[in-house]
């Protein structure tokens, strides 16, 4: 491996790790402050990306497709959590199972409405071109993924460390029956919080159709990188998911140049390693 | 120390008796499809018995646990169609190599509790799958491992049967030994309260990590049946999607009963075989059940027959295992003792 294809290992990696980035961050904001393992994530995922699909195709526009997706996935979230997750509340089985159940229920309604064909969504024009530097010639949207998965994690951080509603999120996943006490309604945040983390897939789904593409099965996929990518870096840890996310985009990228028959391997040994030495994750801590 | 057991009712006993008969002159009384279900209701009876173990007794739902029944089943299906080896040491390998990956994910899940314990069966489930789906030189990727020649003596769809039948009824019986011995109560007091079991001066670790390896064992067996049984393996039939359709067998028929996992397995296996002609959305249809069992009937089958029976009997029968995995979550770590 010379210079140049390191150099493009490297890029693919760290760009391919801002979308698992933007896929984990909201898999580990629910997980963070309502311990609930979304198994349905990958469903919203594949939603998002199709909801984008559609509004572009109508619209052309990829900005609204970027609206729709995310609001349109967050508003499904909303229903989600207001309909089915609230009246198990707080028991980890039945909440991981119905989450499970959805999981299979969103992709096989997405599979009768958009079809079996893979569909990939295309760029926008202006960021459909390739940028030279050192040598090396890449792709301007795979670039611009590194730009939003730092804008999301800026965003999440100042959310969460900045604004009130951060502060009520961090009492919650300390003592959500305290915050209730305090006059907060916690349920109306845990609401909100979902929905948050709904989008954050949704929005994933769109930017995932363009860098990868949309298929059925893309679900499941991609729940299982969002999984590893949680576990590495430690479930509800916002800093945890971005290291998770470098390091599997990374070890994803150089593994399909270098060994690509051992490519799931690759990702579960090091997750295996992590794991026996860390049980929680690399920045998790236990409940 | 029988605490918990009900003593049979006549009509227990009864259907009981019909059970066992029908069993054994099945092939005598259906066509051949109707025994290959059956054969297929008695594996993945196994399969859920052997997830009830872990999500029934101690709480914690496996949610790889097709995974842990592929490694049996690729490593029976190698060692005979590629490696030519007799089936003896051939089973002996397959269950070997399930105890080795249960021992390894066992050791990293009872480190830890609850939602992370579930989170490990969840990797490893997707490890083994993500190595059958690419490992091409050894499993066949895709196309998977073909020419698993069944044992000499049960290559006609009927022996296989009765040779499965077998087989199950010896693992239905240790398993049921297993969950009545004070091991099983301990697995139960380990559920309702981790805290309290500790104080009491059990060593939760070791039990949960005992309860990991008797879990897969008996997967691996399911495994070893399953290979035979299409003669065929490939990740398909050991991905999240098998994984959890087995989840929903014990979900669906009543987790802590072991009878209710066979039950489940029954109602889904015949409804994917006899309905699934007619019925086109089947993951949609799944998924529902799934929804609706876990929002509305949390025993699942057996523990809703057991409350008429409870409520025809004033009180006499003692439920057993009907709020497996609901009474989790709140209790453990903080409950007081």
């Amino acid at each position: 491996m010379n210079l140049e294809t390191f150099g493009l290992q490297l890029l693919n990696g760290i760009t391919f790790g801002s979308l698992l980035f933007l896929l984990a961050s909201g898999f580990t904001l629910i997980f963070g402050l309502m311990r609930i393992t979304n198994l349905s994530h990958g469903g919203l995922y594949l939603i998002g990306g199709y909801l984008g699909l559609t509004v572009l195709g109508r619209t052309g526009n990829f900005w609204l497709a970027l609206i729709a997706a995310g609001a349109g996935v967050a508003v499904l979230g909303l229903a989600i959590e207001r309909v089915l997750l609230r009246p198990v509340r707080n028991r980890i089985m039945p909440e991981v199972l119905l989450t499970l159940g959805l999981a299979f229920v969103l992709g096989d309604v997405a599979l009768a409405i958009w079809g079996g064909d893979p569909h990939s969504i295309p760029v926008p024009p202006i960021l459909g071109g390739s940028i030279n530097a050192l040598g090396l010639t890449y792709p301007t949207f795979r670039l611009f993924m590194v730009l939003v998965g730092v804008v999301t994690a800026v965003g999440l951080w100042y959310l969460q460390y900045h604004t009130l509603l951060g502060a009520i999120i961090r009492a919650g996943v300390d003592d959500p029956n305290m915050v209730d006490a305090m006059g907060i309604d916690i349920k109306v945040v845990f609401n909100r919080v979902f929905a948050l983390g709904a989008a954050l897939a949704g929005l994933a789904g769109l930017f995932g159709g363009a860098f990868l593409s949309l298929y059925p099965g893309a679900d499941s996929d991609t729940l299982l990188l969002a999984v590893v990518v949680v576990i590495i870096g430690g479930p509800g840890s916002l800093l945890g998911a971005i290291v998770g996310s470098l390091l599997v985009g990374l070890i994803d990228s150089f593994a399909t140049a270098l060994v690509p028959d051992l490519l799931y391997f690759t990702l579960f040994a090091p997750m295996v390693v992590i794991l026996a030495w860390r049980p929680y994750g690399l920045l998790g801590k236990p409940l | 120390m029988r605490l918990v057991t009900a003593r049979p009712t006549w009509p227990v006993i009864a259907l009981t008796v019909v059970v066992l008969i029908v069993g054994l002159a099945l092939p005598y009384l259906a066509t051949s499809f109707y025994v290959s279900v059956v054969t297929q209701v008695l594996v993945f009876g196994l399969l859920a018995m052997s997830i009830d173990v872990l999500g029934g007794y101690l709480g914690l739902m496996p949610l790889g646990q097709a995974g842990v029944m592929g490694v049996a089943a690729y490593v029976i299906a190698y060692l005979i169609s590629k490696a030519h080896w007799s089936w003896p040491p051939a089973v002996a390998m397959a269950l070997a190599a399930t105890l080795l990956v249960a021992l390894v994910f066992g050791l990293l899940a009872v480190r830890t509790s609850g939602i992370f314990f579930v989170m490990i069966t969840l990797a490893e489930g997707m490890l083994v799958w993500g190595l059958a789906y690419r490992w091409s030189s050894v499993t066949g990727a895709e196309n998977g491992i073909r020419g698993i020649s069944r044992p000499e003596f049960a290559t006609v769809y009927w022996q296989y049967y009765y040779f499965v039948l077998v087989a199950f009824a010896v693992c239905a019986v240790l398993l049921g030994l297993l969950v009545r011995s004070p091991f099983g109560l301990v697995l139960k007091g380990i559920r309702d309260s981790e805290s309290r079991m500790r104080t009491l001066g059990y060593n939760v670790t070791l039990h949960k990590l005992l309860a990991f390896l008797a879990s897969g064992l008996f997967a691996g067996i399911a495994g070893v049946l399953y290979a035979w049984y299409n003669q065929f393996i490939s990740p398909s039939a050991i991905n999240i999607t098998a994984s959890t359709e087995a989840v929903l067998m014990v979900v669906l028929g009543g987790p802590g009963t072991l009878l209710g996992p066979v039950l489940g397995a029954g109602v889904i296996v015949f409804i994917k075989n006899i309905l699934s002609a007619y019925v086109a959305r089947w993951p949609t249809i799944m998924g529902l059940i799934f929804i609706g069992v876990v929002l509305f009937a949390q025993e699942g089958i057996l523990g809703a027959l057991r409350r008429t029976q409870v409520r025809t009997r004033s009180g006499r029968v003692q439920l057993h295992g009907e709020k497996a995995w609901d009474t989790l979550g709140t209790s453990s770590g903080s409950s007081p003792l």
